[in-house]
């Protein structure tokens, strides 16, 4: 039994943005699996919301004629995993949302509501960080776009106006063509598991792959929202291929997080995580891209 | 021949296809239901509870406080009862308590309409208190100064037992002995059954029937009398199918209290169900232990004195108290005999979630305790750890005078052959020494014992009835619940194939109603085979000879000279048939002149026990930078005497090494430092193991035949927990070098124990 005042439910994103408006004090609600864990939990408990699973219209993986990748914001983790686009050109996003809970939660919850929860250790945000994605709002405005990073507000906070709501997410192609990523989980257990700490990286190399030419790492749990570590980044851009060099850029890594402790895991036991992550995902995206080490 | 055969269990289809009701199935949907307000302290007492804002919500029907209980304080313990009041569980709690001796204690419970409306009253109350300092930890509960968490319970110690054999002090003194000495933690866990806990009670005439999930539905009877203070036969419990229960409903849980707002309601319906963050702190866990053992041993490694120090975590109230940790610490020497042993064990009153009874009733941390210490003795000794248990585990003809039971067979050392031989540890151990770098495999192993059911510590009885139809097919009552172990379908076997008559047509009555249900004291203890095998052998036995004895009358022929075979009477001497079971049954159902019903009634009380014993191997990987431990094998091998299902046993294996697993690397219940509150009470943030964390389990069974058995068999439902974890810690210290003391051997652990060790 669920303690809901009451649903409305949308069709079309119109419908979805003037139910907004007429129920201003009303939540959004997609997949429900955070939401419903929520309401029984007492946090949405006796609320309003407006319920967008029955937009069909956003729900797919496309490519746009410039190459962008483009993800609707319902679409389950499940399907993104089994979409082609997805495992021809970004495998790496599918492998990080199939990492997410357990088979019935992949198949129900979806990544506009993971992105638009806020937090932390969203399984998609690492690697939506570390591909440069771009969110796509409407509202009664109309359409904007946001980098990812800057749709992350502060924890369990995201930059959604009144009546606005995720539409998609965008990969440009300049941001996966020629890149090749990797995303580790830390978790204490293989499933139904909240990412203790999470590392993606994506790297593209050089023609004869010695080269890292450029590299971009996210990360989830590694401070109050997800983010970049930019620092890093700029550590390993240009670096040869080679232990040594994967080695530098992990350790740089301390200039970029800002793990906490908590009950959950010490802030050590996080920041030792981070680089030994970082290592380890670095190795696989550089082998993926080609490169011997 | 149905005993040893795997028959499909006789739930499974009804059980998958989902078609099986659960107490919650069988609830009306009309029940009024009850919630409980949970005390925000760790200690102390209620002052006053306001209730005026949560009576003015509509649907609130009533509110019971602490103040408005039955002034009885009651045990919960599912043992047997004894008439000899010294050997009576602790009675120490009320329904509802106003001393609050855990943070989530039950103070209050509001009756309403539904569990929306019910919820919300809960938090409109207004609850205020005198607040006590609180322990969490049994050595710190023990200290003076700190507050009595039970008044008389002098310094929180619910009990201390000690055994002392030989002469230790002049034994120590003997030259060139070696020293080993260990501390091994055991955290405090929850059995997650899948069914939540649940109950609802009624009255009829006016007597109260409690429809629950329960291990133990006569026990329940007896401990709801008890609370209420009326007779216990004006309580009826009735117990339908259960999602598990592990040990956790071998408990009066909620009973008593549905029981009592039932009667504040007139009698109407009331279902209490609790919440799966409520199940971890208001039912009952696993005690935490902590151990310390020292040995002195020759340099052969043979053991000279022993003295060992066990301390119990037994939590808020009394439940199963001291059992658990006496019956740890009198195994020690049940799997390595010594002349000069020191062992004590103290239980003590917490202010944490209440300890009761679990699968392994104490000997999964005592095992951990032991078989870590001997893994650390054959380092010291520099033996190999198969070998060195070999030669110094229990032998064969060893004498137990306690139980009067012997050892029959060489068991240790067949199933350390088995063990070894299936996950090919000689080879594998020579492999794994000397490695370097961050990713390296291990091997290790652990022996565990384990008793059969109670005696000679409680009564041992069951009962049994048989009813034949018209069609000779027989219904087969027992008071021992079908818990998931698959005991409907063990009963099934045994009582076919001492009737002569197929699978198909023994029907168990599964549910257990305890006015009709023959007495017996429930699911626990790994007696159900053993028990109620002595029960439905007598009762089957002395219905055979009935039904002979009438075959008689219509054959000519005499009861010795016949037999029962597939449902048919049969000459012994030449294989005729003479009749089938229903000629002969419908025949005596409708005879004008012999008319009778077919039945028959037999109680075993049982005094004998008997013991199993096995062994566990397993093979890690681990991650050193990543503090992770991968499982790559695990078997365990058993003699439970003879199986009576062997897929079935095989089942039971499975799901006491997966709880193994999560023991040994993930589970633990953590608290608050500052306040005493759960930190982790629900399944996202209480790691239990998944089907991801499990390698294939290999389960090897030895048969030896149980002497003492009615069907050749002893216990299997707890034992395979036990050697887990030891064998997967030992593993890790081939692997890494790393000792690690405390259980769960979780990623937290590992990187303190590898920085110390300088790994990282």
């Amino acid at each position: 039994m669920y303690d809901i005042k009451a649903i409305y439910e949308a069709f079309s994103v119109e419908e979805a943005i003037r139910l907004l408006q007429e129920h201003p004090e009303a939540q959004i609600l997609a997949g429900g699996s955070d939401v419903l864990v929520q309401i029984r939990e007492g946090r949405r408990a006796g609320k309003e919301f407006v319920s967008i699973f029955r937009i069909d219209a956003l729900r797919g993986v496309t490519m746009e004629e410039d190459g962008t990748i483009r993800i609707g914001s319902l679409t389950s983790f499940a399907h993104i995993t089994a979409d082609p686009i997805i495992q021809n050109h970004i495998p790496v996003l599918g492998e990080a949302v199939d990492q997410v809970g357990s088979p019935q939660i992949r198949a129900i919850g979806t990544i506009g509501g993971n992105t638009c929860n806020g937090v932390t250790s969203a399984d998609s945000a690492s690697t939506l960080h570390a591909l440069d994605a771009v969110v796509e709002l409407t509202g009664p405005e109309g359409v904007r776009y946001l980098p990812i990073e800057k749709f992350y507000l502060s924890a369990g906070k995201v930059d959604l106006k009144p009546a606005e709501l995720q539409t998609a997410i965008l990969i440009p192609k300049e941001a996966y063509e020629n890149y090749n990523g990797f995303y580790i989980k830390y978790g204490m257990r293989n499933a139904m598991e909240i990412a203790t700490t999470g590392c993606s990286v994506n790297v593209r190399l050089n023609d004869d792959k010695t080269v890292i030419e450029d590299i971009r790492i996210g990360y989830g749990v590694a401070g109050p929202v997800p983010l970049r570590a930019r620092h890093a980044e700029a550590v390993g851009r240009g670096l040869t291929v080679s232990p040594e060099s994967i080695r530098a850029i992990s350790e740089a890594v301390s200039e970029d997080v800002r793990p906490r402790d908590s009950w959950r895991a010490s802030k050590a036991f996080r920041e030792h995580l981070c680089h030994v992550m970082c290592e380890r995902a670095a190795e696989a995206a550089i082998r993926r891209a080609g490169g011997e080490l | 021949m149905l005993v040893g055969k795997s028959f499909p269990r006789v739930d499974a289809p009804d059980k998958a296809s989902g078609r099986i009701k659960y107490t919650e199935d069988l609830c009306s949907r009309k029940a009024l239901v009850a919630k409980i307000c949970h005390s925000t302290i760790a200690h102390g007492y209620v002052t006053a509870i306001d209730t005026s804002e949560a009576e003015k919500i509509p649907g609130v029907i009533k509110i019971v406080t602490c103040f408005d209980v039955p002034q009885i304080e009651y045990p919960t313990a599912g043992h047997p009862y004894s008439t000899d009041p010294s050997h009576q569980d602790i009675a120490d709690r009320l329904m509802l308590n106003r001393h609050v001796r855990f943070y989530g204690d039950d103070i209050a419970a509001v009756i309403a309409e539904d569990e929306i409306i019910a919820g919300k009253a809960v938090r409109a109350l207004k609850v205020t208190y005198d607040e006590l300092p609180f322990v969490l930890d049994p050595e710190e509960a023990m200290k003076e100064g700190v507050p009595e968490i039970h008044e008389g319970a002098k310094n929180n110690v619910v009990k201390h037992t000690e055994i002392h054999k030989g002469n230790f002090e002049e034994a120590i003194k003997e030259e060139g002995l070696i020293r080993v000495e260990g501390i091994y933690n055991s955290p405090m866990v929850q059995h997650c059954h899948i069914e939540k806990p649940i109950c609802y009670a009624y009255m009829e005439k006016k007597r109260i029937v409690v429809v629950s999930a329960t291990q133990i539905p006569h026990i329940v009877r007896r401990v709801c009398g008890m609370a209420l203070g009326i007779p216990w036969g004006n309580v009826e419990v009735i117990k339908p199918y259960i999602g598990g229960g592990f040990g956790n409903r071998q408990d009066a849980l909620d009973e008593p209290l549905c029981a009592f707002l039932t009667m504040q309601v007139g009698g109407r319906l009331v279902k209490l169900e609790r919440t799966r963050e409520e199940m971890f702190v208001n039912t009952r866990v696993r005690h935490a232990m902590r151990h310390y053992i020292t040995s002195w041993l020759r340099p052969d490694g043979t053991l000279v004195a022993r003295k060992m120090c066990c301390f119990s975590n037994q939590g808020a109230y009394g439940s199963h108290g001291h059992s658990i940790a006496a019956k740890g610490t009198g195994a020690l020497a049940q799997m390595y005999p010594v002349e000069n042993l020191w062992a004590e064990a103290t239980t003590v009153y917490t202010n944490s979630p209440t300890a009761g009874a679990m699968r392994g009733y104490g000997m999964p941390q005592a095992v951990w305790a032991f078989e870590c210490h001997t893994e650390d003795i054959c380092r010291k000794l520099g033996l190999d750890p198969v070998d060195y248990r070999k030669t110094h585990s229990t032998p064969v003809g060893f004498f137990d005078p306690f139980s009067k039971n012997e050892m029959y067979y060489d068991t240790y050392r067949q199933a350390l052959e088995e063990g070894a031989k299936a996950i090919d540890y000689d080879r594998k151990v020579r492999e794994y020494q000397n490695q370097t770098g961050p990713i390296r495999r291990g091997i290790g192993c652990a022996i565990f014992w384990y008793n059969t059911a109670v005696w000679p510590i409680s009564l041992e009885i069951s009962s049994c009835r048989m009813v034949m139809n018209q069609d000779g097919s027989v219904q087969v009552q027992v008071g021992e619940t079908e818990i998931g172990q698959g005991a409907d379908t063990a009963y099934t076997q045994m009582a076919g194939e001492t009737l002569g008559i197929p699978f198909d047509m023994v029907h168990v009555v599964s549910c257990q109603d305890t006015d009709v249900t023959p007495f017996g004291t429930g699911a626990y203890a790994s007696r159900q085979t053993y028990t109620v095998g002595f029960a439905i052998r007598s009762c089957a036995e002395a219905f055979k000879q009935h039904i002979l004895e009438i075959a008689f009358k219509y054959t000519g022929m005499q009861p010795y000279m016949m037999d029962i075979r597939d449902a048919k009477i049969v000459r012994v001497s030449d294989g005729r048939v003479l009749m089938t079971l229903a000629q002969l049954a419908t025949e005596t159902l409708y005879s004008m002149e012999k008319a009778e019903h077919l039945t028959i009634e037999k109680s075993a009380a049982v005094h004998s026990n008997a013991y199993s014993f096995g062994c566990a191997f397993a093979e890690v990987e681990v991650d050193i930078p990543m503090c992770k431990i991968r499982l790559l094998n695990l078997v365990n091998v058993h003699d439970c005497g003879n199986l009576i299902n062997p897929a079935l046993a095989r089942a039971q294996v499975h799901g006491g090494m997966s709880m193994g697993i999560g023991y040994a690397l993930s589970e633990k219940m953590l608290f608050d430092e500052k306040t005493g509150r759960p930190l982790n009470n629900n399944l996202l943030d209480y790691k239990l193991s998944t089907f991801m964390d499990h390698p294939h389990l290999d389960v090897r069974f030895i048969q030896n035949p149980e002497p003492t058995s009615a069907y050749g068999t002893k216990s299997l439902g707890e034992p395979p927990v036990l050697p887990v974890s030891p064998a997967i810690r030992n593993a890790v210290l081939q692997a890494t070098g790393t000792a690690l003391d405390d259980i769960p051997m979780d990623p937290h652990q590992l990187f303190r124990r590898f920085r110390e060790d300088n790994l990282i």
